[in-house]
């Protein structure tokens, strides 16, 4: 047993430390370090909880650790860095429910029936919130996993009136939120029941309407709200840590999805109230001219020829696995004494930093792999760009075309390269839905296939 | 369209303006070509090569010029070529026209129009018959090997059982085309390479190549528009000369390329810096047909200084070689101005109107100028100074005022919250905003590159809600609250350890 006092100044140093956790990350060599201090800072938090007064039930404690500390080590040993986002979705959806089955246990807590008059009905609301935000976190993100995984279909789900239903639906809620207020003892069980099964259908739905390319701000932004249920679960329990704790990564998957948002020139809300925000003015500009495909040798003297190659990856890169050939082929490309780098789009892939994840997985050094406005203005003066299973994020209508519905968005100008080869299965568009003028420009060809077969077989020609 | 090829006047002058290779594209491109006798031989092309090829041999240049509507040429027309041209004949050589306007005048006179290859503006569309580009990368190549021959050990360094050698070191001057190219075949002979360049944007190429970028500490950029280096300051160029006095005792071979269009060569290697230098080594002097970089260096020999350094004023042209690369650079200007059938000469085009020294009749030099695109210098928009700062004082301003209003509600908000809520709320609330706020602070700091550790991190430390769960577990299982508390323990514990983990394996992956 420790003090009171000890247990709030652990919570305190725990705080520290997460702040510092984050605070790592602003650097590859800081974010080890962040890393560790993440890790004792929850040591610290938990062991000083349950050393604390009024914990009971330790054994049953121990075992849930230990039975999640194995399901937990297995999930993250396993996990494929390709599959990232499916497995950060999936972690924010136990968040959600753990706030849930939390307000629920704090609501038939017998301290809470304790409470009278003004503190009782604000620890109700507390409550109230707090279940809203994680039921809502909880069914978003496991329709976001699915969608990832590819179990549901990522084509947005929109149907008319929504907007209309999930105001109804959130008045709903708050005409809920009052009766649960009033009730005495536990029988407002039922308004909170109804009120979790609501906050679900509106979790699904909102995470339905939103196309796969929209997903990097999706996972953000259950990210984001993982982290305010878990800080609305400190409100109902009084307890600083969770609340200090959960404003610093609500706070934090906010920013991505911001930084997401302004990737995509597009706000915030267009993106969370589904589909795309601005509907096109008029039909988009006729593309003109002719796709010219080529073949791997073709592509492998080009290689041969280009002095400075710039390699544009894309979600096609991370389904087809492709990394690895990609290593081995910019290994080969810098042995010849050319100069090889790549150029990250903020919205690559399904996550934020998701390339970059990728890329340091196939052990490719960091310093080479260059953010979007870095290697912009270079790629005019660059030989060869290959794009490998990407396609908004280097679509020229982005920039000349108003009519195209991603107008305005930043994109990869790769166009301004000498060649410019597109990796692609088929002439399928991308995500947006939109035709890419790209494939059209003379000095683009494509080189159709799978990614990773088809650079494995680059690679045995540039030998 | 008659193309014609006559023999090079100068017994200098071994390259011809076509080879076998290049007249089948002129063919190609529809054009009749005429070549006179021997026109090929000093370049190793034969009479029968170009007859099989499919030109028709001409035995005089008489006749040639006569017959032909476009000449082709290397060295610049001499007067007794002009008396055998006509009115309208299109002749594309080497004109120097910056120093030759007497000559231009004389074309012009007869109504030649002549483009001088050595005035083809250096933009990106221009490269493929950019002469200069073409030729330098042959001198620059050429410098090397025989710089190296006359160079008494090896380039590369070995270790053998006779004992070991150390590799050379090889000092470029000046990373243009020859400096780039000079830098890539020493680099292959196995030599280490150090180049220096006044601009700083070719230190990037510079290292591209292999070589280390030699730079001297003062902030002087001598990049132009025109893609010459500018003439520097006089403190640059001091502290330019003793870089090269250190580098002079170091280095074993010293090819210098500085050259500036229309203006003698900068002396950079002075006799201090020969004397400098260890016996047996070799300077090459590309710039010595326009004066030289060295000092002691002569056009057209090689010399020995007084310490045993060698400094070669001349170069084999590498005449088969160049031809064809010179050709082609013509094969695609032809192309370029509409090939044989929509021959035409559109002075409205950016390349031909800068390379068309004589037209109609006129000399047409200097053109105006035109910038290369690599180097795109940004130049501001000179906009008026007094409205923008206005405006940003009103943006500044209403900002202030939409702040100040946004303060004042939340403010109002926060004052009706105290009325109500408890005490122990309003500390609680105290902390979240102030968590927020610090939490808004610290984020922003992070790396592009590790959003995705970030969120696996942050998923991780959300998984804190164990906490609740811990408060809420008690001694009997069979209590709806404990088994609750257990499940979101599970939870919440699978979040934590799942995201440590993840966020460990890939932070593990990132490497410099």
């Amino acid at each position: 047993m420790i003090s009171t006092q000890i247990q709030l100044a652990s919570y305190l140093f725990a705080s520290i430390l997460f702040i510092l956790s984050l605070g790592g990350l602003s650097s590859q060599t800081s974010a080890k370090r962040g890393v560790l201090y993440g890790i004792v800072g929850m040591i610290i938090a938990i062991l000083s909880t349950i050393l604390g007064q009024g914990v009971s039930g330790h054994i049953y404690i121990i075992l849930a650790i230990a039975i999640a500390s194995v399901i937990g080590l297995s999930l993250a040993r396993k996990v494929e860095m390709t599959s990232m986002p499916q497995l950060v979705a999936i972690l924010h959806s136990f968040v959600g429910l753990a706030a849930v089955l939390v307000g629920f246990g704090s609501y038939l807590d017998p301290k809470t029936q304790a409470l009278t008059g003004v503190e009782h009905s604000i620890h109700l609301v507390e409550i109230f919130i707090g279940v809203f935000i994680g039921a809502i976190t909880f069914t978003g993100s496991v329709v976001a996993w699915g969608k990832l995984e590819g179990r549901i279909r990522s084509k947005p789900l929109i149907y008319p009136g929504r907007h209309m239903v999930n105001i109804l639906l959130v008045l709903v809620c708050v005409v809920l939120a009052v009766l649960f207020t009033m009730a005495s003892g536990t029988t407002g069980m039922i308004y909170l029941l109804i009120m979790t099964a609501i906050a679900f259908f509106i979790g699904v739905m909102m995470v339905m309407a939103i196309g796969g390319a929209d997903m990097p701000v999706v996972v953000s932004m259950l990210n984001s709200y993982s982290g305010w249920a878990a800080a609305a679960a400190g409100f109902m329990l009084g307890n600083d840590l969770l609340i200090v704790t959960g404003a610093l990564v609500g706070s934090s998957g906010a920013i991505l999805s911001i930084i997401m948002c302004e990737a995509m020139n597009r706000s915030f809300f267009s993106v969370i109230f589904g589909g795309f925000g601005a509907t096109p003015t008029g039909p988009a500009k006729a593309v003109d001219g002719e796709v010219t495909a080529m073949d791997h040798s073709e592509v492998a003297d080009l290689l041969e020829a280009a002095q400075s190659v710039a390699i544009v990856p894309g979600y096609g890169m991370a389904v087809a696995k492709a990394q690895f050939p990609v290593k081995d082929m910019v290994e080969n490309l810098q042995a010849k004494g050319k100069l090889v780098r790549f150029g990250i789009h903020p919205v690559a892939g399904r996550l934020p930093g998701h390339m970059n994840v990728l890329l340091a997985e196939a052990n490719l050094p960091y310093d080479i792999v260059l953010e979007m406005e870095e290697i912009n203005e270079d790629l005019e003066q660059t030989d060869l760009v290959l794009v490998i299973g990407a396609n908004d994020i280097v679509n020229p209508g982005a920039l000349d075309d108003e009519n195209s519905p991603i107008y305005g968005m930043p994109v990869l100008e790769v166009w301004n390269a000498k060649d410019v080869i597109v990796m692609k299965r088929s002439m399928a568009t991308g995500y947006a839905g939109v035709q890419n003028p790209l494939f059209f420009k003379d000095n683009t060809n494509m080189l159709y296939g799978d990614a990773k077969d088809s650079v494995s077989k680059i690679n045995a020609l540039l030998n | 369209m008659k193309v014609g090829i006559p023999t090079e006047l100068s017994e200098q002058e071994c390259r011809v303006g076509a080879t076998p290779k290049t007249l089948k594209r002129l063919m190609k491109q529809g054009f009749e070509v005429y070549i006179q006798n021997g026109a090929g031989s000093r370049a190793n092309f034969q009479d029968s090569q170009y007859q099989a090829a499919g030109a028709t041999m001409v035995s005089s240049s008489e006749e040639l010029y006569r017959l032909c509507d476009i000449i082709l040429k290397v060295q610049a027309v001499q007067e007794e070529e002009i008396d055998l041209m006509h009115k309208g004949q299109v002749v594309l050589s080497y004109l120097n026209p910056a120093q030759n306007l007497p000559l231009l005048e004389k074309l012009a006179e007869k109504g030649v129009n002549a483009i001088a290859m050595d005035a083809i503006p250096r933009i990106s569309r221009a490269q493929k018959m950019d002469v200069l580009s073409s030729m330098a990368n042959i001198a620059g190549y050429r410098a090397v090997i025989e710089g190296a021959n006359h160079f008494g050990r090896f380039l590369n360094g070995q270790i053998t059982a006779a004992g070991k050698v150390n590799p050379a070191i090889v000092l470029v001057i000046g990373a243009g085309v020859a400096g780039l190219a000079a830098i890539g075949t020493a680099r292959s002979l196995g030599a280490i390479v150090r180049a220096f360049d006044t601009r700083m944007e070719v230190a990037e190429q510079i290292e591209s190549m292999g070589a280390s970028f030699l730079t001297v500490n003062i902030e002087e950029d001598g990049s132009t528009d025109s893609g010459y280096s500018k003439v520097m300051s006089k403190a640059f160029i001091e502290a330019e000369m003793a870089l090269f006095k250190e580098q002079a005792k170091e280095v074993d071979i010293i090819i210098t390329t500085a050259q500036i269009p229309g203006r003698e060569a900068p002396k950079l290697i002075l006799d201090y810096h020969v004397a400098a230098m260890k016996p047996g080594s070799v300077i090459v002097d590309l710039a010595a047909s326009s004066g030289g970089n060295c000092t002691l260096s002569k056009q057209g020999e090689v010399i020995q200084s007084d310490n045993g350094v060698t400094i070669l004023g001349k170069l084999d042209q590498l005449p088969t070689q160049a031809s064809q690369l010179y050709g082609n650079n013509l094969c695609h200007l032809l192309d370029d101005m509409g090939k044989a059938e929509n021959f035409k000469i559109d002075m409205d085009d950016a390349v031909v109107s800068r390379a068309m020294v004589t037209h109609d009749g006129k000399v047409k030099w200097p053109p105006e100028p035109l910038p290369v695109s690599p180097q795109k210098k940004q130049v501001k928009p000179k906009q008026a100074p007094e409205s923008p700062k206005v405006n940003e004082e009103e943006i500044g301003r209403k900002k202030g005022r939409k702040t100040a209003l946004s303060l004042a509600i939340i403010g109002g908000l926060l004052f009706l919250v105290s009325l109500f809520a408890p005490g122990e709320f309003m500390q609680h609330l105290t902390v979240f905003v102030l968590s927020v706020f610090i939490g808004w602070q610290v984020i922003w700091n992070v790396s592009h590159s590790l959003h995705t550790p970030l969120m696996a991190v942050t998923n991780a430390i959300s998984g804190i809600i164990i906490i609740g769960g811990l408060l809420q577990t008690t001694n009997d299982i069979s209590n709806p609250v404990t088994i609750l508390a257990f499940i979101a323990i599970l939870v919440a514990s699978i979040n934590i350890v799942g995201g440590f983990v993840v966020t460990h394996r890939m932070l593990k992956m990132f490497r410099k």
